[in-house]
Parts: structure tokens; C-alpha cells; sequence
């Protein structure tokens, strides 16, 4: 064996699976090939449609933030392959943990457009019901939900499921305790999650490097975790390799780790300036990359997306953009009496004084019409059923 | 009638949850084959299974965080803290997790989460080992914190709280672990005191102490003590830290007209604080002297040696009876 020199040790570099090459050709893989070979052309059109709208989603919350109507929106644009390839392969019965920035998987697990945007508008603190999609409520602190989906992975494994809890997290995530926690417990365990790590290259203005020498992917083998890295602007291949997980999962298999390989096009979030950070060059060579472009080239290639096609796709975007932004426009301030609502699950002393105090502060000025009474007369009724409940 | 001591109070509390709903699960370090360091869930491995109670890997924000994953799922988790000053690192799951989840999803996703925390000092313990970090907890909205001080309370309370919808802090003074006490294992859950309300332990017209978990037994003691004197104590034992059950001390105050606050946490921001306050407010043409704190000291938990100085005891606590008494004593005069 040849003597190793410690600043030429190479760790050797981690495989990434791609099936649709950047200029759309589609290469053949022994080992994944399998896992997409029921994927046919209406579904390939199917998981085109579903980029091209989620990028539409994408842009019209970002004017939506730009003209006033959001506090913020946190834009996904250039990483809709990771987001749909996964959120495609997923069944009803999985449940899924994200962070805010997975707007696309909840739009594949049939999120309602208005609850994307409840959050950033400000009236409420989340937008849907997790149970009635199986997707949490986004986490805002970084790579917490980790843990949730591994907790979740254990309640599955106590029932005798074969559900599988999935995690999304970036890049910026690895770095947090509690996904390192997260990686511990699920190992330990066995739980059926799926670690998926969507390293688009930036934490805000933290470039990845910063958070990780070598591949994230290759962390998780010390874990004892298996893990893959993926083309995460590859819908097909990120597909194959969430279907293997989940398969996996559901075969008593225990966890696995995905870094699906993107990059965020736009800033962290509306209210960010990535110019401030990183040069134009580099988005530039990622945009050759993009997701869309990719597989609309595949798909032109092979004849399937036609001039008709392709206009009723963005016909589709377009219809479902106006449909976010209708919804958007038409959502209500929250009453007053609100802020109390949901605390605590059952009656509460502290709350119900405070509730009460600062009801009889706002009927003070009922008369000069800055109040809606009728939020009032609502917060009595509650009162009334909190004051028989203790 | 069942004479047991605290840890084993709790014991059979755990077990008949354990028994009663099957979706309570137990999580912590060294909770299964040892029984965790004090023994509070010896046994219980071993009568439902490692699935029901669960050994963790040594993460106490992992713990709080797959509680949170499992309660998403319709499970009732019951974790353990090894020890008081072992919770901080599970501080952001427990305040920003646990305690919101319920506000966030508007009422959708329930968090009937049980934190079993062994604190407060008094048995020589090492550094973090004797903490009482129950003000930082009674200030997140979202979480219920109660202290218990007899086996009884501690019996019956533990199953309340798992019971709760809500997430609860259940602090469990551990120098009291070992003291007996009569338990009725045998009144329904639904006729026991409910959770979040006070308990006069001793009736009295002169002074309202009030106390909680490990300091109830020297307030009770300062009770006798200070009736030798002459003076009528009129002890509350808090229970319940969030929400704090003010009609009981409020009613107490107002028929005698003074009050001292005893706790063994640091002064500034604690519970004395709150309860003074509220007091004041409430009760402010019936009080006879300011209220009075009786609390450790604003300083980390010292040194096993030096502990005895910083805990209050019966004779701090009967100085601050003396004060609101306005009898001579060596702190009359002071204003702080």
C-alpha cells in the first residue's frame, strides 16, 4: 500500500445519481432505472405541469411581497425537481416535516393555494391542518422538524404501519444539533424517515462550505445511515431515489439520508439581497442547470410536449396564480379577540382573566366603531364555555 | 390508604397511566432497566415493554423533539430529565415547540406532553444537579407547570397531567423523594384536586406563606414554629406555577392581610415575583406590610458546603414572617 499523505487523503468522492442529464438527454442507470420504469409520458407531462406551476406559485407570492399584500415570502425558485420529484413519490398515509421553504411539497400534497400564504401575510400562524394533508405546519427554527419526523417515524413503528415520515431540511440545517440528534434517534431506533436534505448552496449568505468539508450525504454512513446523493434539478432522479427510501421505510428497513444537489436561483427570502454575496457568474452556471428547462427539453425531444401542450401547462400556471392571488387578497383581518384563541387546549385561568380584562379594554371604545362588536359578543360566548369548562 | 414515598407515588401514578392508556410512552435516560437514577420508573420496563418505555439516546432536546413527533401521532409522552440543570439543552424544543404547537396549528395539533423534572437542591449534589429553573417554563404561554410536595399530590398529579391535552412541567423536589406519606390510590382522577388549583396545608389569620415543592414541608415546619410565638401562619402550597390559582391566595391575604412568598429558586423574575405582584394588585388596600420574598439567592447553585446558605430554611422563612409582622428582627428597616 502506498504511504497516504495526509493533505492528499482523498475520502473518495460520493456518486451523484442523475437520470436526465442539464441538456434534457436521459441516461440509463442500472440501479435506479427500476424504480422510475412505471413513469410514463402523461406522468413525465404530469411532473412538468407540476414544476411549471409551483415555479408560477413561486413568482406570483414573490410579486405579492413586492406589491405589499405578504410580509415576506421565502422563494423555492430553481428548486422545484427536489421538491416535486419527492412530494410525487409519496403516499397519502406518509407524513411530511418540512421548513418553510417547501411550498412545492405542500402543493403536492394538495395544500389549499390561500393557506400558502396565510403565514406570510400575517393572519394566522400556520395555513393548514396537518392531518388533513399529512404535512406539518412549516418549522421556522432551523432543522427542529427533523426530530419531529424521527418521532413520528417511532408513533408509526408503534402502530405497525408501514407510513413513512419525511424531513426536509437545507443545507444550513446539518449544522444544527438537532439534526444531529435527529440522525441519532432514528438510528438507534430504526425509524422509517427520510432525511431530505435540499442543499441549495446557501444558508442566507453562509455558503455551504461553511457548514460542511466534505458531501453532506457523507455524514450520515457514520450515523450508520445509508445515504445517496442526488441531481436535485433531476425530477426523474430525485423520484427513484425517494421511491427507494420509501420503499426501504416501509420494508422494516430503518432510515435513509438524501442530498438532493440545487441551488436557491433567488435570495433566502424576500427580504434578503444575495448580490451582497455571491457573484452573478455562479447563478448563472446553475441556470444552465435548471430544473424545467431540463425536462421540457427531454420531453420536446421525444415529441411529447407540444406548442398545445405547453400553452395549456401555462394556461394551468397562470389560472392558479390568479387563483393564489385572489385568495390572498380576499383574506380577512383576524379579530381582536383572537390573539387568546388556542393557547392553551383547555380552560386556563391566566389566559381567561387576561382574555377577559382586555375584552372590557376594547368594549371602552365600542360606540366610536373601531371595534367590531361582533368579535366581542364572539369572545363572550367563548368565555362563557371557558368560565364552565374550569 | 397506601403509605409510599414520593418516587414510589409517582411510580405507581406512571403505571396506572401506562396501564390505562396506551398511547402514553415513557422516554428518557436510563429510564428502563435502572430505572432511571431515582428510581421513579423502576419497574416499568420491564411490566410494558421498551416500546412503552423507552431508554434515549443521551439528547435532551432529541427527547422533547421526537415527544413532539410522537404526540403529532397521537401519543402521550411522558419524558424524564435526568436532572434539573440537564433541561437547558432541550430548552428551544420545550418553549418553541412544545408550548406553541397548539396556538400555531390553531388547536389542530394537541401536545399532551409530561416533563418529569427531579429539581431544586438540598442532597449535596454536583454542579447542575440542583437547579429550579421552573420560572423560565412558568413564562412560556402554551405550557402548565406544577411542583408537587407530597406523595398524594405527586401520586395524583402526575396522572393529571398526562392526562392533560396540554403540555406539562411536573418538577419534583428529589431531596422529598424518600419521605412517606398516606396515598389513596382509590378516588377517580376525576374526583382528586384538580391540577392547577392551591392547597391550604394549614389553616392560619396572621400571615399567608406561600410555598411549593421542596420548601411546603419548612414552610409547615415555620408554621408550628412561629405559632409557639404567637403568630397564626396560613401555609399555601401552590401547586400549580402556570396558571397560578390567585382566587386561593387572594382569599387567604385578604382575611389576613399579610403575605410572604418562599421559594427556593433565584430571586429576580421567579415565581415570588409574579405572585407578589399580582398580590399587590389584587389585595392592595387589605395588605397590612409589603410582601415579602424568601428565595435563594441571585447566584448559580453553589458548592454542596455552601448550600445551607442559599436555600431558605425555617429561620429565613420566620425573619420574612417577622417583617410583614413588622416585628424587630435584623432585616427590620431595610429597604431593598
Amino acid at each position: 500500500m502506498d504511504e497516504i499523505h495526509l493533505g492528499e487523503l482523498h475520502l473518495g468522492d460520493i456518486d451523484t445519481v442523475q437520470l436526465l442529464t442539464p441538456e434534457g438527454s436521459r441516461l440509463s442507470d442500472a440501479r435506479y432505472d427500476a424504480w422510475v420504469a412505471d413513469v410514463g409520458d402523461e406522468q413525465l407531462l404530469a411532473l412538468y405541469e407540476d414544476m411549471v406551476v409551483i415555479r408560477r406559485i413561486d413568482t406570483e407570492a414573490t410579486a405579492l411581497q413586492r406589491q405589499g399584500e405578504l410580509g415576506l415570502w421565502p422563494p423555492l425558485l430553481g428548486q422545484e425537481a427536489a421538491q416535486v420529484g419527492s412530494g410525487r413519490a409519496l403516499r397519502r398515509d406518509d407524513f411530511v416535516f418540512s421548513s418553510y421553504r417547501e411550498n412545492g411539497v405542500a402543493y403536492c400534497r394538495g395544500a389549499d393555494l390561500t393557506d400558502l400564504v396565510r403565514v406570510w401575510r400575517g393572519t394566522t400562524a400556520s395555513g393548514w391542518d396537518p392531518y388533513a394533508i399529512n404535512m406539518a405546519t412549516p418549522q421556522v427554527i432551523i432543522g427542529a422538524q427533523t426530530l419531529h419526523a424521527t418521532g413520528y417515524a417511532i408513533g408509526v413503528q408503534n402502530d405497525g404501519s408501514d407510513a413513512v415520515a419525511v424531513a426536509y431540511f437545507g443545507d444550513g440545517a446539518t449544522s444544527e444539533g438537532d439534526v444531529n440528534e435527529a440522525l441519532i434517534f432514528a438510528a438507534t431506533y430504526s425509524a422509517p424517515v427520510i432525511f431530505f436534505c435540499q442543499n441549495n448552496q446557501w444558508a442566507i449568505s453562509e455558503p455551504v462550505k461553511l457548514q460542511a468539508q466534505r458531501p453532506v450525504a457523507e455524514r450520515a454512513p457514520g450515523f450508520g445511515i445509508p445515504s445517496v446523493r442526488v441531481d436535485g434539478n433531476d425530477v426523474l432522479a430525485v423520484m427513484a431515489v425517494t421511491r427507494l427510501a420509501l420503499d426501504r421505510a416501509r420494508g422494516g428497513g430503518g432510515p435513509t439520508f438524501i442530498e438532493a444537489v440545487t441551488y436557491r436561483m433567488g435570495p433566502h427570502t424576500t427580504a434578503d439581497d444575495p448580490t451582497r454575496y455571491r457573484d452573478a457568474s455562479e447563478v448563472e452556471t446553475w441556470r444552465a442547470k435548471d430544473p424545467i428547462a431540463r425536462l421540457a427539453a427531454y420531453l420536446s425531444e421525444r415529441g411529447l410536449l407540444t406548442d398545445e401542450r405547453s400553452e395549456a401547462v401555462s394556461a394551468k400556471a397562470d389560472a392558479v396564480a390568479a387563483e393564489l392571488r385572489a385568495g390572498c387578497i380576499a383574506l380577512p383581518d383576524p379579530e381582536p379577540m383572537a390573539v387568546f384563541d388556542h393557547v392553551y387546549s383547555t380552560a386556563h385561568t391566566g389566559i381567561s382573566r387576561q382574555r377577559d380584562h382586555y375584552s372590557r379594554y376594547l368594549r371602552t371604545f365600542v360606540g366610536d366603531d373601531t371595534t367590531p362588536s361582533a368579535a366581542l359578543d364572539q369572545h363572550d360566548t367563548l368565555h362563557q364555555q371557558d368560565r364552565k369548562a374550569s | 390508604m397506601t403509605t409510599l414515598t414520593m418516587a414510589k407515588a409517582i411510580n405507581a401514578g406512571l403505571r396506572r397511566s401506562l396501564a390505562s392508556d396506551d398511547k402514553v410512552v415513557l422516554m428518557g435516560e436510563d429510564i428502563g432497566k435502572l430505572g432511571g437514577v431515582y428510581r421513579v420508573t423502576d419497574g416499568l420496563q420491564s411490566e410494558f415493554g421498551e416500546r412503552r418505555v423507552m431508554d434515549t439516546p443521551l439528547a435532551e432536546s432529541g427527547i422533547l423533539g421526537t415527544a413532539v413527533g410522537l404526540a403529532y401521532r397521537g401519543f402521550r409522552p411522558v419524558c424524564e430529565i435526568q436532572f434539573d440543570g440537564f433541561i437547558y439543552p432541550a430548552f428551544d424544543q420545550i418553549v418553541s415547540q412544545v408550548a406553541r404547537m397548539h396556538y400555531r396549528t390553531r388547536g389542530a395539533v394537541k401536545m399532551p406532553i409530561t416533563i418529569r423534572v427531579p429539581f431544586a437542591g438540598g442532597i449535596g449534589a454536583a454542579e447542575h444537579h440542583s437547579d429550579s429553573p421552573e420560572a423560565y417554563f412558568a413564562h412560556a404561554a402554551g405550557l402548565r407547570v406544577v411542583s408537587v410536595a407530597d406523595p398524594q399530590d405527586a401520586y395524583t398529579m402526575i396522572q393529571q397531567a398526562i392526562a392533560c391535552d396540554d403540555p406539562v412541567l411536573y418538577f419534583e423536589p428529589k431531596r422529598r423523594y424518600h419521605v412517606k406519606g398516606e396515598v389513596d390510590e382509590l378516588t377517580p382522577l376525576d374526583d382528586a384536586r384538580p391540577m392547577g388549583t392551591a392547597k391550604i396545608v394549614t389553616s392560619g389569620s396572621d400571615v399567608t406563606l406561600v410555598a411549593y415543592g421542596p420548601l411546603v414541608q419548612t414552610a409547615k415546619d415555620a408554621a408550628v414554629a412561629a405559632s409557639d410565638e404567637g403568630v397564626s401562619i396560613e401555609v399555601i402550597d401552590l401547586r400549580s406555577l402556570a396558571p397560578v390559582d390567585f382566587d386561593t391566595v387572594v382569599a387567604s391575604v385578604r382575611k389576613t392581610g399579610r403575605l410572604v412568598v418562599a421559594h427556593e429558586a433565584a430571586q429576580s423574575g421567579g415565581l415570588g415575583a409574579e405572585v407578589s405582584a399580582s398580590i399587590t394588585e389584587r389585595c392592595f388596600y387589605y395588605l397590612e406590610h409589603a410582601p415579602v420574598r424568601v428565595t435563594g439567592h441571585d447566584i448559580p447553585y453553589p458548592p454542596a458546603k455552601l448550600e445551607q446558605y442559599h436555600v431558605p430554611d425555617l429561620d429565613r422563612i420566620l425573619d420574612g414572617v417577622d417583617r410583614v409582622m413588622d416585628r424587630p428582627n435584623s432585616l427590620t428597616g431595610v429597604e431593598d
